[in-house]
């Protein structure tokens, strides 16, 4: 079996984000970058699936500017075969990134195809689902624990209600929740080799795409600030000032 | 224009949060129809046309749609949204898991989690865990958008007499089936509609002692959240999380206990109206964004609390 998974790179998790004044986005220079974290779960599963026996080759794959080869590197530090980078510049929306997807997949033929659920800058969460709807592949997102079968897996998906479980037929998509497992770390031995493993380039017109946007960012705001609050000394002033002042209780 | 709504539902009734979508659908435009795919859900298509602002419900019904697969849903989504400006529904986790397989295959960008209607084509939404908040305008003719239900008001649900119309089943996708669902029930208010939420974090230390926690949601008649930390180190399961990942909760009054206050947190919560934050660390974050912050140990705190509360007696369930 091989499994593709895609690696996104976005502003570090712990990095608080700074609005640029003229509206345009959030400044990105001189800022922490690194992989988007449920990324991170989508390549540690993928590892875990190889060292079982049950997998025989991870491709890692990312599309971005020249720096997006470090979350590929990242990868094949910590258990990827050989890494894929489609450059491109600007803002790539989850459709133009799944077109692109479709045709590596169309290429490379793996059997599973993993991300995270969700990429922690633009919040969309859509890639997956719109890369399974291209294929008409089955879709398991949200996934908390997966069981790999013969020729299916069983995925727990992380549902508002609770807990679901599906069955879906190889090749599948599946989205990686934070939940599914605990990333490793890349021990230093290993980022070195990982620098020696193959990591082939192209680019989204060597496939064919057009990437351009579809939705105009007209602008970018900080959300409505907080009035400052107050520090209570006691839990009975606490409870004094819920029920006279903020009335909620 | 006009817009198509795809209702959440569980064949019996409409999600509450179904309501919320259509306050922000109708805002999109005024000619708004509802589509209820579902087994045996016609008690549902009948609550869906006595909402007043629904102009038409179109009714798909097939053993095929019991459990709500994206993949059986999404062929009959794509065929029935070809007379509609705008597909939209709730960005919950049946709306994010259904809609981008729909928008793909009509060729849009999806626009997720929309926090405000600016125009039929132009909405906000929070990016970055809502560190930042974008204004996107779709140039698709066709728009796909989901609706972060908590920013909207719930529409009203009676006194509406809207058409029904049936329409067609498609054929059931084989490769992938459904296996089980394990719903956790509670007796307690939903987590994302609950006037007054109650959340743990890690400072909680154990499963059990969230019962302090559960003492007061009794008391409060409160909905019980928790932080992503907490619900990773199995305190709790993952239906309570708030959160960038988790649930999104706008309650009158959010009380957070023993949680620091990370980024991912302050997402699910900091738009409530009223932020209580209980914590020992007084350089927690959650500080930041308490209108009432109180340095103490939760495990004093908390039974503290109680007993002011009951003192009061007057907590209105």
């Amino acid at each position: 079996m091989k499994i593709l998974v895609a690696v996104k790179r976005v502003i570090d998790y712990n990095v608080q984000i700074r609005v640029k004044d003229d509206g345009t986005g959030v400044v990105t220079d001189n800022v922490k970058m690194s992989t988007n974290p449920p990324d991170d779960n989508a390549i540690e599963e993928a590892v875990k699936i190889k060292e079982s026996g049950k997998a025989k080759e991870i491709v890692a794959i990312t599309i971005g500017e020249e720096k997006a080869q470090e979350t590929v590197r990242k990868a094949l530090a910590v258990g990827a075969d050989r890494g894929i980078h489609v450059k491109t510049e600007g803002v790539i929306e989850p459709l133009a990134v799944s077109k692109i997807l479709q045709k590596i997949v169309d290429k490379e033929k793996p059997d599973l195809v993993f991300m995270g659920k969700q990429a922690i800058d633009d919040d969309c969460n859509q890639t997956g689902q719109m890369l399974a709807a291209l294929l008409n592949w089955p879709q398991a997102t949200f996934a908390s624990n997966i069981n790999v079968k013969d020729k299916s897996l069983e995925v727990t998906r992380e549902i508002d209600e609770g807990l679901e479980t599906i069955e879906v037929n190889i090749p599948a998509i599946i989205t990686c929740d934070l939940r599914l497992n605990e990333p490793r770390y890349a021990s230093l031995p290993n980022i070195m080799k990982a620098k020696k493993k193959p990591l082939d380039q192209l680019t989204a017109s060597d496939l064919g795409i057009d990437t351009k946007p579809r939705i105009e960012q007209i602008k970018v705001e900080e959300p409505p600030k907080r009035k400052a609050g107050i520090k209570v000394s006691s839990v009975a002033e606490l409870v004094q000032k819920l029920k006279n002042e903020a009335k909620v209780i | 224009m006009s817009v198509l709504l795809i209702a959440e539902h569980n064949n019996k009734e409409l999600k509450p949060f179904t309501l919320n979508a259509v306050t922000a659908a109708s805002q999109i435009d005024q000619d708004l129809h509802i589509i209820v795919i579902g087994h045996n859900a016609g008690e549902v298509a009948k609550s869906a046309s006595s909402i007043p602002l629904v102009k038409k419900v179109i009714h798909v019904d097939s053993p095929i749609y019991e459990n709500f697969l994206a993949e059986n849903f999404t062929p009959v989504i794509v065929q029935n949204s070809e007379n509609y400006s705008h597909v939209v529904c709730s960005a919950n986790t049946f709306g994010k898991n259904l809609m981008p397989r729909v928008a793909a295959l009509l060729d849009t960008s999806q626009i997720s989690d929309i926090i405000k209607v600016i125009s039929s084509d132009t909405f906000l939404r929070p990016i970055y865990a809502g560190n930042a908040f974008a204004t996107v305008k779709s140039n698709d003719s066709k728009k796909c958008v989901t609706i972060r239900p908590t920013s909207f008001d719930q529409a009203e649900s009676s006194g509406g007499s809207a058409e029904i119309i049936t329409s067609d089943s498609k054929d059931e996708y084989s490769a992938s089936k459904f296996i089980k669902k394990e719903e956790v029930k509670s007796d307690r208010p939903e987590l994302g509609t609950a006037r007054i939420v109650i959340s743990g974090g890690r400072g909680m230390q154990s499963g059990d002692n969230f019962k302090l926690i559960t003492a007061v949601a009794d008391k409060l008649n409160a909905a019980i959240g928790a932080s992503r930390a907490a619900v990773d180190a199995g305190y709790i399961t993952n239906d309570h999380q708030v959160g960038q990942t988790g649930k999104v909760v706008v309650p009158d009054l959010y009380i957070a206990v023993g949680i620091s206050g990370a980024i991912q947190h302050l997402a699910g919560m900091k738009e409530s109206k009223v932020i209580v934050a209980i914590n020992k660390d007084g350089e927690a974050p959650i500080f930041s964004v308490a209108d009432y912050g109180l340095e103490a140990d939760l495990f004093e705190a908390l039974p503290q609390f109680l007993e002011e509360l009951n003192k009061l007696n007057t907590i209105q369930k």
